[in-house]
């Protein structure tokens, strides 16, 4: 002991890590934009468009960690993004049908509620399942593959293959699911007129701080030696494992945070945006959420709540004024993105920043 | 007292081809023994029997009297047998110290592992100071040289606190200077370590050896000090018959 501490001159002194404050004041500044200028500025559906984009970069935030931290790439995000999302429908689909059934089962000549929903009448377990069943479900998924040391594009394409079975399992179950449509058509939220200006303004700070708050979790989180240890985990699985870790263990927590954290951004989405359905949790939604994350820039977590935003009003503008081009424009930005700048936007704009 | 590694009756077929065929190999508390052989010879294979990367086709690999034949890479590591590679892999984007400071977290719990890391520990302080690296600690490892990559290699596996240390030809590419300065180190780790090295060099192996074991074509073909060795006529016509000029001045000389 005594050794260490005449060392500190010798070990600390060219061991230089500086508190870095940009980080932290961006942050602010962000936040100032999000939670006070946005909603000043932005008239009730644009900051409706907003929610859903930030919603979205919950999700971006979660393949941020996972593929740009952990190096696993997962193109079926979509899947826990929609088990949170019908958890909360669910709920929402039978607080407003009170003690008849949701309007769909009525349609689909179904008599008596299914046993799978009646639990999901109390908000409670409804939250809690929104956390527990993706998390479970990408715990389970975890422990299986990465056990046996499944991963690169073998994994991409088994999460893929996860998504495209959930929307399968979802069109089929027409009467438990509400098949194609999903589910939609909610009136109240938690005791408030769900399409009210003032419930979607409340709806917008609680997904801003929510997702502040999984971003500042997930940057607690790169910065551990967890952090340290996933990255080395993504550089370099096999030497990690003569370091005494099991790459398995680290991988599998890793995904399961993503997991959740789709699963909470699929609950908050249901409510601002008014439905859930496979539509919108299949291949094509999952791997537009990748393909953002790219371009905003994988490695860093920022670039990835970027990337999803940026997408999202991309995505809508060239929609509103350009309907047919924005697929190919979204195609050419991963093109270019890979090709010019692999590190994304954060990427590009840091490289700048060192070169000044 | 029991050997610290005894392997037994070792086999390892790959695709009908023989990498090593029956080898009897025991290494004492305290040793410091080199594994030499030409190319071919089962070398990296019987380190990766002990470490566990290869799964043995026959035989027994005890360690400190257990056997860990069914063992994973990582829970060897936690028994306390540690390895370096040919080529070193230290991960480019952490820094020096981060790398060290991984290497000597492995036996804290995982839920620790989610705070930051607040200084350096003495473990961290000590592999720094071994290796003389410390000037480099703030540095992305990706910026060594192969030199600093080997020795961070080393340091790292010092900051394990292993047991039993295998390090597979350490001076590899180095220049005079570098190998030198490794072989310093060495001998500085032999003192209160059991270590296993693979070395090619015989220079290297005259210098700092005790004990030397010889493989040939997966088998094991004598074991004894330096000299011994040295005087073998196999071990002679082992070389020989490979490259005549480059043996005779490595072994004769």
């Amino acid at each position: 002991m005594t050794a260490t501490l005449e060392k500190p001159p010798v070990t600390e002194a060219p061991v230089k890590e500086p508190r870095d404050w940009r980080g932290p004041a961006l942050f602010a500044l962000v936040a100032v934009i999000g939670l006070v200028v946005m909603p000043l500025v932005l008239e009730p559906f644009r900051l409706g468009l907003l929610a859903k984009y930030l919603t979205y970069a919950i999700v971006a935030l979660g393949i941020g960690l996972a593929w740009g931290q952990g190096g696993m790439l997962t193109l079926g995000q979509g899947v826990f993004f929609g088990l949170g999302g019908y958890a909360m429908g669910m709920h929402l689909k039978l607080n407003d049908a009170g003690d008849g059934l949701p309007d769909f089962m009525v349609w689909s000549g179904v008599e008596t509620l299914p046993a799978l929903w009646e639990p999901f009448r109390n908000p409670v377990f409804a939250i809690a399942m929104v956390v527990v069943v993706p998390g479970a479900v990408a715990w389970l998924l975890g422990t299986l593959v990465f056990r046996q040391r499944v991963r690169g594009a073998y994994f991409a394409i088994l999460t893929q293959a996860l998504a495209a079975a959930m929307v399968i399992l979802l069109v089929g179950q027409q009467g438990l699911t509400g098949g194609t449509n999903g589910l939609t058509n909610f009136f109240e939220f938690f005791g408030q007129d769900v399409a009210a200006d003032s419930t979607q303004r409340g709806l917008y700070f609680t997904v801003a701080i929510v997702l502040g708050i999984l971003f500042i979790a997930a940057w607690q989180l790169q910065r551990s030696r967890f952090g340290r240890l996933l990255l080395a985990v993504r550089d370099g699985e096999d030497r990690v494992r003569f370091l005494g870790y099991n790459p398995a263990t680290v991988k599998t927590i890793t995904f399961t945070l993503s997991a959740v954290m789709a699963g909470i951004a699929g609950a908050l989405f249901v409510p601002v945006v008014g439905i859930i359905s496979p539509a919108l949790l299949g291949v094509v939604p999952s791997l537009e959420l990748v393909v953002a994350v790219a371009v905003g820039g994988r490695f860093a977590l920022a670039g990835a709540v970027l990337g999803a935003v940026l997408m999202g009003y991309a995505k809508t503008y060239f929609s509103e004024e350009l309907p047919d081009a924005w697929l190919y424009l979204q195609g050419a930005l991963f093109i270019l993105v890979i090709g010019l700048a692999p590190k994304g936007i954060i990427g590009f704009l840091r490289r700048k920043d060192v070169a000044a | 007292m029991t050997a610290l590694l005894e392997v037994r009756d070792v086999s390892v077929v790959f695709d009908g081809f023989r990498a090593l065929d029956g080898v009897n190999f025991t290494v004492d508390h305290g040793e410091l023994r080199f594994l030499i052989g030409p190319n071919g010879a089962g070398k990296t294979t019987l380190i990766d029997i002990i470490t566990g990367l290869t799964k043995p086709t026959t035989g027994t690999v005890s360690f400190d009297g257990s056997v860990i034949n069914g063992k994973r890479e990582h829970q060897r590591v936690r028994l306390g047998i540690g390895r370096t590679f040919q080529t070193s892999v230290v991960f480019e984007e952490l820094t020096v110290l981060e790398n060290l400071d991984l290497a000597a977290s492995f036996r804290r719990p995982l839920v620790s592992l989610l705070a930051r890391r607040k200084g350096v520990t003495e473990k961290v302080a000590q592999a720094l100071e071994t290796t003389q690296l410390t000037d480099l600690a703030g540095r992305k490892a990706g910026v060594l040289s192969h030199g600093q990559r080997q020795w961070l290699e080393i340091g790292m596996l010092i900051a394990q606190g292993p047991r039993l240390l295998l390090l597979d030809e350490p001076v590899a590419g180095m220049s005079a200077d570098e190998r030198a300065r490794t072989g310093e180190l060495l001998t500085e780790i032999a003192k209160d370590h059991t270590v296993i090295v693979i070395e090619h060099d015989m220079d290297f192996l005259r210098r700092y050896a005790s004990t030397v074991t010889v493989l040939h074509e997966g088998k094991l073909l004598i074991e004894g000090s330096v000299d011994e060795v040295r005087a073998d006529p196999r071990v002679q016509e082992v070389y020989l018959g490979r490259a005549r000029e480059e043996a005779a001045h490595d072994v004769v000389s």
